[in-house]
């Protein structure tokens, strides 16, 4: 009973974490708008960028239970970094970016001690007033953001020393694409290791993890600093590959957006944040191109409609769907 | 996960759809306004501005056909106007661009234009910076020390010594404050003092308290328009002041038509600088305000103007250019261009690419039952002045 | 410094009785059924626009189109409320968010398709306008009506809470919905008619609220996060406890700018977080 009992955890585990096929055809098939939409590299960077926010943000939400309103903060922050940075004088992208993201980690790592301490709407509100409280830090700061305006002068050096930030986001989009399956890969081990099973435990429920040796707050503080380090990254490289950092990223907007764009997907399921930016943003130009005015129109109907057809985003929605889906990872 | 395949066939089907049009004999201009969200509504002026003047000029010019491409930051979205710029250059190939309604979006788009060497003509956006980014940039709206440095030497001019100065805490509010401060001082007054207010603020009480302790002679005020214009309007009458006796000044937005209807009397007295009203007294400009409530079933304001005075810049920087589409070659045709707009006489100032243009004082008054901006007085041919003390 | 002390003071208590009458019905709402109404400020402007709408183009007085804003905005919810909403009262939290939000993007792109995106003119009569002398110190007769119209609304509502039959039934269904059901309450109706009550109030305040604080098709948006601050800081399914906390923000905005301009909006946030750290339920909340 012991033996066979003590495996089974470690079998699920090394089974989630195998590949399956549709896996690579996916990442695969990320590589295909270098080839057959070369002119739509911009937007698919900017895709990426939000896809790599997303999944920082399911990390905490879909696997931890930690819902925040305030997720910007950490996008904002990795942004401005890596902006401020190359206005110095330092335009190297790598370093630039990994240092961004230590910042937004730090900052991560501060705020998670008052993260871990609160729940439900408590922790809501206070995620988004906290993100309020930097946005409108950054505002009056402008002597150091630009203010409304946007910071000036970033100039970033070509990527890896060849390859230059152009009006074709050719480096964009490889640059962000290969963050953003860096990234997917160190989540995806996170996820599957005993540390993420303790994470779905608090997720289910806090109160009862201590009882099993949990420390929930200890694992609430690591996964809330790493996903700011993640959201950082993701920030840090919009601020590289647009070349500008505005207030815009620190704002309740992006953070509500996210939020949508991650729910719309499906929390929870790792690919959920990827499949919802997809989405939520190709729909968005798309509609925004047909008729600029209204497009919130056709978004509101989009979600109320994934809402009440496909419940638990849209992946949860066809995992109903599909005979032999998987329930919620 | 077998979910993962609706990511990839979403993704696919998305790529797949997309097919770029070709076109030999159009000159496509590519337009980024805020069609959606807060600055909606200046989008949207801006736009029939656009509309109109392509209504009564036809869309052929030096033989080629006029193409619009629309695209919607959706407010204040650098990275996003950045992105749409680049896709009009690289996707759509657009021959120019055009719109601009904010600052931030401006600046970002700035830089694709000096890249791609494209045209640029900044319809609305008023930091004086905005121009330097970009050598194919011209602006056809205003700068916001072209209208705010006038109303500060005015101010002096006549008899006022003291003033308070509230404006909105962002960097338009700033370059209004610094404006006027600067040119009031420079002529001898004095700021008794000042207060910079959160953008998304609705309750001007308190601020307005803080002005009357201070007892000034005058106040001056920078408000981004929309619904903070009457909002200013009520907490001043509500604390007693009356702008005729307490002089309140400000740049246009405080006392466009939308406002006026909403402050009522309360708003007799306030004195503004503009560079167009639609009650501007020309021949031109009932013409134009005639077409354009034809049209569009309201009056024209600033933001109509900007994009009306933009195409025509386009359209006659293309004829004498020959429908050469090269950014030098429109860049050096717009150059020194003057004519009569409905706005008065503007002209392209050549040594900064900016706007020059008359400014008008303005106080409301009630003419005929309505509540109207009445000019009592003008400046002639004002550049720019923050750029053109730097050149001296 | 007496004379501004209290104007601010009057001032804040009437912007916070207007955050009142826009988040009482979302805080009992969310206390008694746990459904997160996202879309609550919809209603909020839907009671704006038909005020406007009457006044403007009817020509009914002013006083007359607040009962219709609170009907009309009561009305609709009943509507949203048994087409949609029913079919998430088991969902999670995340789905009648998307659900809610949703419809937050419907209503600000149906109001600017109708009425388009600029400011609405609201003229209200003229014994609502300027200001009076009340014990020395002049006062807006506007605010002073606001004032009065929102103490009338918490009278009304209080007195039901305690002394009607459906009161008490409220008051059982927030405490404890299960308990209740097994008494033999119908809670789903209960909801219903609060729902409608909560959504009717904040068409009243949207209506209130234009001569405030101005009203456009993003209504719904802007003034979500207030509404939620004053909830959440309040607690949820607590009439007194919205009061407190829409009074308390109101005045804390308001002599933040008055005192310390410079930090402006921070002031509001700061002591949001604050008051939620110290009290994680809210001030008055349950749970």
């Amino acid at each position: 009973m012991t033996s066979s009992a003590a495996a089974e955890p470690q079998r699920y585990l090394e089974a989630q974490i195998r590949w399956r096929p549709l896996e690579i055809v996916f990442w695969l098939a990320t590589l295909l708008p270098f080839v057959l939409t070369p002119s739509y590299l911009v937007l698919a960077s900017q895709i990426a960028i939000t896809a790599l926010f997303a999944l920082s943000l399911d990390l905490i939400l879909g696997y931890a239970g930690i819902v925040s309103l305030g997720h910007a903060a950490y996008f904002g922050f990795g942004s401005y970094t890596a902006g401020l940075i190359a206005k110095w004088g330092w335009g190297e992208p790598l370093s630039g970016l990994i240092i961004a993201a230590a910042a937004a980690g730090l900052l991560g790592y501060l705020t998670s001690f008052i993260i871990a301490r609160f729940r439900h709407l408590a922790l809501i509100m206070i995620t988004l007033g906290l993100g309020l409280l930097l946005a409108e830090a950054a505002n009056s700061a402008s002597w150091l953001t630009g203010g409304a305006d946007g910071l000036q002068g970033v100039r970033m050096w070509n990527l890896l020393g060849i390859f230059p930030f152009d009006l074709y986001g050719t480096a964009a989009y490889g640059y962000a694409l290969a963050m953003l399956f860096l990234l997917f890969l160190v989540a995806r081990r996170l996820i599957n290791s005993p540390f993420g099973l303790a994470l779905r435990g608090i997720r289910e429920n806090a109160v009862r993890m201590p009882a099993i040796g949990a420390p929930s707050p200890a694992h609430i503080r690591k996964i809330y600093t790493i996903a700011a380090v993640i959201a950082g990254v993701a920030g840090a490289l919009l601020a590289q590959t647009t070349e500008t950092v505005s207030l815009e990223t620190l704002s309740f907007q992006r953070s509500a957006d996210v939020l949508v764009i991650l729910i719309l997907g499906g929390a929870g399921r790792l690919y959920g944040g990827i499949v919802g930016a997809i989405i939520y943003m190709v729909a968005r130009d798309q509609l925004s191109d047909i008729n600029p005015q209204y497009w919130y129109f056709w978004i509101g109907t989009l979600l109320v409609a994934v809402v009440i057809f496909l419940p638990n985003g849209i992946l949860g929605g066809l995992a109903r769907l599909m005979p032999s889906g998987r329930s919620r990872a | 996960m077998r979910q993962t395949l609706v990511g990839f066939a979403v993704f696919a089907a998305a790529i797949l759809a997309f097919a770029p049009a070709e076109a030999q004999q159009t000159i496509k201009i590519g337009v980024i306004l805020p069609y959606s969200g807060q600055f909606a509504d200046p989008g949207a002026q801006a736009d029939n501005g656009i509309k109109l003047y392509m209504q009564q000029h036809g869309d052929t010019v030096a033989g080629k056909k006029i193409e619009i491409v629309r695209k919607d930051t959706g407010g204040i979205a650098p990275d996003v106007a950045k992105r749409l710029a680049q896709e009009l250059v690289v996707r759509d190939k657009v021959d120019l661009l055009a719109g601009f309604s904010l600052t931030p979006n401006a600046l970002a788009a700035a830089d694709v234009s000096a890249q791609a060497k494209k045209f640029m003509v900044v319809m609305n956006a008023a930091a004086s910076i905005v121009t330097t980014k970009s050598p194919y940039m011209a602006r056809v709206s205003f700068t916001l020390p072209q209208l705010n440095e006038p109303l500060g030497v005015w101010a002096y001019k006549n008899g006022v010594r003291k003033v308070y100065s509230i404006v909105a805490d962002f960097a338009a509010g700033h370059d209004a404050e610094a404006a006027f401060q600067n040119a009031f001082k420079a002529a001898g007054g004095e700021i008794v003092g000042s207060v910079r207010y959160p953008v998304v603020n609705s309750d001007f009480s308190a601020f307005v308290q803080r002005a009357k302790d201070m007892n000034p002679e005058a106040i001056f005020v920078f408000v981004p328009g929309g619904s903070q214009s009457p909002a200013i309007a009520k907490a001043l009458a509500d604390r007693g002041i009356d702008p005729r006796q307490t002089k309140v000044m400000a740049q246009a937005e405080l006392t466009d038509e939308q406002a006026l209807k909403n402050m009522g009397d309360t708003a007799l007295g306030i004195i503004t600088s503009a560079h167009y009203d639609y009650n501007h007294d020309s021949k031109l400009n009932k013409e134009f305000v005639a077409a354009f409530n034809a049209a569009f079933k309201r009056n024209p304001d600033f933001f109509a103007v900007g994009g009306y005075d933009g195409m025509r810049l386009i359209y006659e920087a293309l004829k004498k250019s020959g429908a050469n589409t090269d950014g030098e070659a429109l860049i050096a045709a717009a150059k020194g261009m003057a004519w009569e707009s409905p706005r008065g006489p503007m002209s392209i100032d050549p040594a900064t690419r900016d706007v020059v243009q008359t400014v008008y004082m303005r106080r409301v008054e009630k003419v005929g039952g309505r509540l109207v901006n009445v000019e009592f007085d003008k400046i002639e041919n004002v550049k720019d002045p923050v750029k053109a003390r730097s050149a001296n | 410094m007496i004379a501004s002390a209290f104007g601010v003071l009057f001032d804040g208590f009437a912007y916070g009785m207007l955050l009142f009458l826009l988040s009482v019905g979302l805080s009992v709402t969310l206390g008694m059924m746990n459904f997160v109404n996202l879309a609550h400020c919809s209603f909020a402007m839907l009671g704006g626009y038909v005020a406007v709408t009457l006044t403007n183009e009817i020509g009914w007085p002013f006083l007359a189109s607040l009962p219709v804003a609170f009907l009309a905005a009561a009305v609709v919810s009943v509507a949203f409320e048994r087409v949609l909403y029913r079919r998430l009262y088991r969902a999670t939290d995340l789905d009648q968010c998307l659900l809610t939000i949703g419809i937050v993007f419907i209503s600000v792109a149906v109001a600017a398709y109708v009425y388009g995106t600029i400011q609405q003119p609201l003229n209200v009569p003229a014994y609502l306008r300027g200001t009076v002398s009340v014990m020395g110190q002049s006062v807006g007769v506007y605010r002073l009506f606001l004032i009065g119209v929102a103490l009338v609304v918490t009278l009304v509502l209080v007195a039901t809470l305690e002394y009607t039959r459906f009161g008490a039934q409220v008051r059982a269904a927030v405490d404890n919905q299960r308990m209740a059901r097994g008494l033999g309450i119908d809670v789903d109706r209960v909801f219903a008619i609060t729902f409608a009550l909560g959504s009717g109030l904040a068409g009243l305040g949207g209506a209130l609220a234009i001569e405030i604080v101005g009203l456009d098709h993003a209504f719904a948006f802007t003034y979500l996060v207030y509404v939620l601050i004053v909830v959440a800081v309040g607690g949820l399914g607590s009439i007194a406890g919205s009061f407190v906390a829409a009074t308390l923000l109101g005045i804390s905005d308001m002599a933040g700018k008055y005192y310390f301009p410079e930090l402006g909006a921070f002031l509001i946030y700061f002591v949001m977080v604050t008051l939620l750290m110290w009290r994680p339920a809210g001030l008055f909340g349950r749970r």
